[in-house]
């Protein structure tokens, strides 16, 4: 790591990145899981074409029609239909978008933002950092689902507002590491010479500090996105995410529950791919931090 | 730790306490809809009476009046009246809180068993099948959803085996008086062994779907703290010693390697906290959390309000005993 942040080392700095690359992919558990990670992304993207019937078309007479293996159930219909007598390999396919696209986007504006108030509260200090630091003291106080379903509550439900009640806290990681780091980085040699050359602080930020902070924040991102999955996931099942009948995994799995004497299925498979998304996230980013940044490894 | 170093300490806890208190309030205050109008529901009012009831409620003031108010009423547990209930919502939530206090204690004593248990095991028995088992078990804990977990447990032992009970917590032939709304104390209270085994039956799978997480995390925790102490000289001089297995893993190893896993469970039982509302409404457990979850859908907002306040200070006194644990356990932390 401090070869990479000498100044005019970008050669090493590169072999630095392409020999922790050479160690992610060596983690064959690690580039499976990533592989399975961009496999669902691509069947966020993908859904239309890949899923065999419309997830919103209803057929009563197909209702709570049980998996293709069972007695009752038709290859057509391969994992069988809900109460509503839609598809769920359909639904489960088209709700990998819900997920897909709240566990990014969440992910990218509390990173960003993660990333701003930290490199700021650990580089200029003073007022900001204490403003800063408050804050997050603050949201740290709450535990995630409580703030998460009080918010939804005030700004009802929708996709944006799941994206904005999460970020509100999610934030909070990323910052407290970028801020830890930046603290760390402005005592250095690299920072002090730039100062020294009269660089601004937000070039001195942004063009110094940013890249040296970089693979923690990349790091610990990765892996909140799995806690944000199973929050949409959680927000969806209390009836608090999105709404009907756009198929997400959590409100499938709802949707199923009074069904579970005798019709197993309606709950067990959305809840299946939420499991192996987030099981996937988590090994890939695993793999991930043993490359990228050995010293958060417990 | 000195007293004037925690005197310090609970100071710091003053600023966040606001902060919490100012975003709940707000968090309420911006939602839209008429309070007096939610509050009176289909009921018939003139607007001489709704304006009365909005001057009674303070709702006239204001705003940085009215958050004054509030944080006076909160310090002394004053949340007004609870819109659905038509009774005061402290009431409200006194008689849920034994409820969700129970399952998460029992939880809590799950999740440390097994997660400390396994780690152990783990860490002595390394890259062995058991440890293995124990990787794979803290991966999926922290992988599976649990409201997914939940059902999953609902499905096999219930549905399937018809072994545990769907949901609630005692059925209508256990009921006993209330004395302290725990139900496993008032049930031996009563000397009622079936009713006791009967809130038990109640209690197993709600604790161990809300317990499933920590337990992956304190496994993980106390399976590296114990392979870190195992590697220590005074171990292998124990050793050396001739004392017996036992007594090193125990008395020597173990003692040292519970300091992280000790703090780290005080931290996750607040963490608990938020996985209530999900296991509360898979298994319609009366406590808190579904409390909260009613309350949101009848759009009760003064009950909401005082609860997520609740849950958020708990939560910070939780880690701030996380805190002064971790310090009276290590030497080392100086205040």
């Amino acid at each position: 790591m401090t070869a990479a942040i000498l100044p005019g080392a970008g050669a090493s700095a590169q072999s630095i990145l392409a020999a922790n690359l050479r160690d992610f992919l060596a983690n064959r558990l690690a580039v499976v899981s990533a592989v399975g990670v961009l496999l669902f992304a691509a069947m966020a993207v993908l859904a239309p074409l890949l899923a065999p019937h419309d997830p919103y078309e209803s057929d009563l007479f197909r209702r709570l029609q049980p998996p293709a293996w069972l007695e009752g159930g038709e290859w057509a219909y391969p994992l069988g239909c809900d109460s509503l007598g839609r598809d769920i390999l359909s639904r489960a396919i088209h709700g990998a978008r819900v997920s897909m696209v709240i566990g990014v986007a969440v992910m990218l504006v509390a990173a960003v933002v993660g990333m701003l108030a930290g490199l700021a509260a650990g580089y200029l200090r003073g007022v900001v950092d204490i403003a800063v630091s408050r804050v997050v003291d603050v949201l740290l106080g709450f535990p995630y689902l409580i703030l998460a379903i009080g918010l939804m509550a005030v700004m009802g439900p929708g996709l944006m507002n799941i994206v904005l009640a999460l970020a509100i806290k999610e934030w909070v990681l990323p910052c407290r590491i970028v801020r830890a780091e930046t603290l760390a980085a402005r005592e250095m040699e690299y920072v002090e010479a730039a100062r020294a050359l009269g660089a601004s602080r937000a070039h001195i930020m942004l063009r110094e500090i940013l890249p040296n902070v970089l693979s923690p924040l990349i790091v610990v991102s990765t892996f909140r996105m799995a806690t944000i999955i199973i929050m949409e996931a959680s927000l969806s099942f209390l009836g608090l995410g999105v709404q009907p009948p756009i198929p997400s995994w959590g409100s499938m799995v709802a949707d199923g529950r009074q069904f579970l004497i005798g019709a197993w299925w309606v709950s067990t498979f959305p809840g299946v791919m939420i499991l192996l998304l987030v099981l996937a996230i988590n090994l890939a980013s695993q793999g991930l931090r043993d490359a990228f940044d050995p010293r958060l490894r417990t | 730790m000195s007293p004037v170093a925690l005197l310090e300490r609970l100071l710091q806890l003053v600023p966040v306490l606001l902060g919490i208190g100012a975003i709940v309030f707000f968090m309420m205050a911006l939602t839209p809809g008429d309070p007096v109008e939610l509050m009176l529901g289909d009921a018939l009012a003139t607007p001489e009476q709704k304006e009365s009831l909005r001057r009674d409620m303070g709702l006239d003031r204001p705003m940085h009046e009215r958050f004054v108010l509030f944080i006076g009423h909160a310090a002394t547990g004053e949340f007004g009246m609870s819109f659905h209930h038509r009774r005061p919502v402290a009431q409200v939530i006194l008689e849920r809180v034994p409820a969700t206090i129970e399952l998460t204690l029992v939880s809590v004593a799950i999740a440390l068993a097994f997660g400390i248990g396994l780690g152990v095991l783990a860490a002595v028995r390394r890259d062995s099948w058991i440890d293995r088992l124990a990787t794979v078990t803290s991966l999926l804990g922290v992988s599976m959803p649990g409201f997914w977990f939940g059902i999953l447990l609902i499905l096999l032992f219930a549905v399937a085996l018809g072994i545990l009970p769907v949901s609630g917590r005692i059925g209508y032939a256990g009921e006993v008086p209330f004395v302290t709304g725990f139900l496993l104390v008032d049930t031996l209270l009563a000397a009622r062994l079936d009713s006791f085994i009967d809130a038990l039956r109640h209690l197993l799978l709600p604790a161990v779907t809300l317990g499933l997480a920590m337990a992956a995390l304190l496994m993980r925790v106390t399976r590296a703290a114990m392979l870190e102490a195992l590697a220590q000289d005074y171990v292998t001089f124990a050793e050396a010693k001739g004392i017996s297995r036992a007594r090193v893993l125990f008395r020597h190893a173990l003692k040292n390697a519970l300091i992280p896993t000790v703090t780290v469970a005080a931290i996750e039982t607040g963490t608990l906290l938020g996985g209530n509302m999900i296991v509360e409404t898979v298994f319609g457990w009366p406590g808190l959390g579904r409390l909260v979850v009613e309350g949101i859908f009848t759009r009760n907002y003064p009950l909401v309000q005082a609860c997520v306040l609740l849950y958020a200070v708990t939560y910070v006194m939780l880690n701030f005993c996380a805190d002064l644990l971790y310090a009276a356990l290590n030497p080392r932390v100086r205040l």
